[in-house]
């Protein structure tokens, strides 16, 4: 499965297993990136959000 | 048959690792971003039998454990465990109440009450921590006052107003690890040594996991601990002390992808089993 990158605009294949809301890093410019949408065997990419004060476990 | 509404804000290692467990077992489990919600009780359609929460964001978690728990489907964990758990200085309190092992601990606003706290604990260095936040962010250790002095300063004039209420500890000189317990529906499935070089030893920080013998002494303090706050699915920071054991803190959206390999036990998995055990009691 193939997106690509909104920052670059390089081809990042993703992995198996890839869901939607994941964040993954495009192997090119390496920015973080988020799964957006998986439709018909393609990845809709968006850059990710960025770490908040209320983020952890 | 019952199926597992999994509210995130983001897909992490944890949560694929959920979705997974839940495919072996071939249970139905439908991954929900709170994020593209309208938590509105008059319209929201509930299509599935118990919420977990595993939102990264500690806030939106909390508003949606409240609004299932008030749309009367079964919540892990629920918004009280959440509520206190998500606040040091809450978890603190309680476990304090209910005679669990803790670190001393205070809460002030200002620094003329910081110094007088800090001597109460034993005097520096002691740790500042915001009483909300995760990940090891913006812990200080606090040596001696020119250092309090700059930190509390730098919080009153940079901060947000959570920030300006200072929870401070006393520190402890670890050996070079704490350790993290897993408890599920109050049993304790296994245990890490986070072993880092650093006074921080989250494994968000780079501390390294390895399998910790869950003995009886961890197992006690985990399960009090569980109790104190409400139970659910839990993970106890643990600190060996002169003392003992003593609970650092208790994390209610609690990461595990680094702990599986180490510990051989399936958390995940175990998560899957107590939300459908929930689900059916109810």
């Amino acid at each position: 499965m193939k997106g690509i990158c909104p920052i670059c605009d390089a081809g990042v294949t993703l992995l198996g297993g890839t869901e939607e809301s994941e964040i993954i890093s495009c192997s090119d410019c390496k920015s973080r990136l988020v799964v957006q949408k998986i439709s018909k065997g393609k990845a809709i990419l968006g850059k990710a959000p960025v770490i908040e004060e209320d983020w952890g476990e | 048959m019952i199926t597992i509404g999994l509210l995130h804000s983001t897909i992490r290692g944890d949560e694929k690792l959920i979705l997974q467990a839940a495919k072996k077992r071939k249970v139905n489990i439908m991954p929900i971003d709170v994020r593209e919600q309208v938590f509105n009780p008059g319209t929201y359609k509930i299509n599935f039998d118990i919420a977990l929460i595993r939102t990264v964001s500690t806030v939106k978690g909390t508003y949606a454990a409240q609004f299932f728990e008030e749309m009367k489907v079964p919540v892990v964990n629920s918004s009280s465990v959440t509520r206190l758990c998500e606040d040091k200085f809450y978890t603190s309190l309680r476990l304090f109440q209910k005679k669990v092992p803790t670190l001393k601990f205070s809460l002030v606003f200002n620094l003329e009450q910081a110094v007088a706290a800090i001597e109460e604990l034993g005097g520096f260095p002691v740790v500042i921590k915001p009483p909300l936040g995760s990940w090891g962010r913006l812990l200080a250790k606090v040596n001696d006052m020119d250092a309090l002095e700059a930190i509390i300063e730098h919080k009153e004039v940079l901060g947000s107003p959570q920030q300006k209420a200072f929870y401070i500890q006393e520190y402890i000189k670890k050996p070079g690890r704490d350790i993290r317990s897993f408890v599920v529906g109050g049993k304790v499935i296994c245990a890490i040594y986070r072993d880092s070089p650093h006074w921080i030893t989250n494994t968000a920080r780079g501390g390294e996991a390895s399998n910790c013998p869950v003995s009886k002494e961890i197992s006690r303090i985990s399960k009090d601990a569980s109790e104190a706050v409400g139970g659910g699915i839990l993970a106890m920071d643990i600190f060996e002390t002169s003392e003992g054991l003593k609970i650092n803190e208790i994390n209610h959206t609690m990461e595990f992808k680094n702990s599986e390999h180490p510990t051989h036990v399936s958390i995940s998995g175990a998560i899957v089993d107590y939300c459908i055990k929930t689900a059916k009691k109810i």
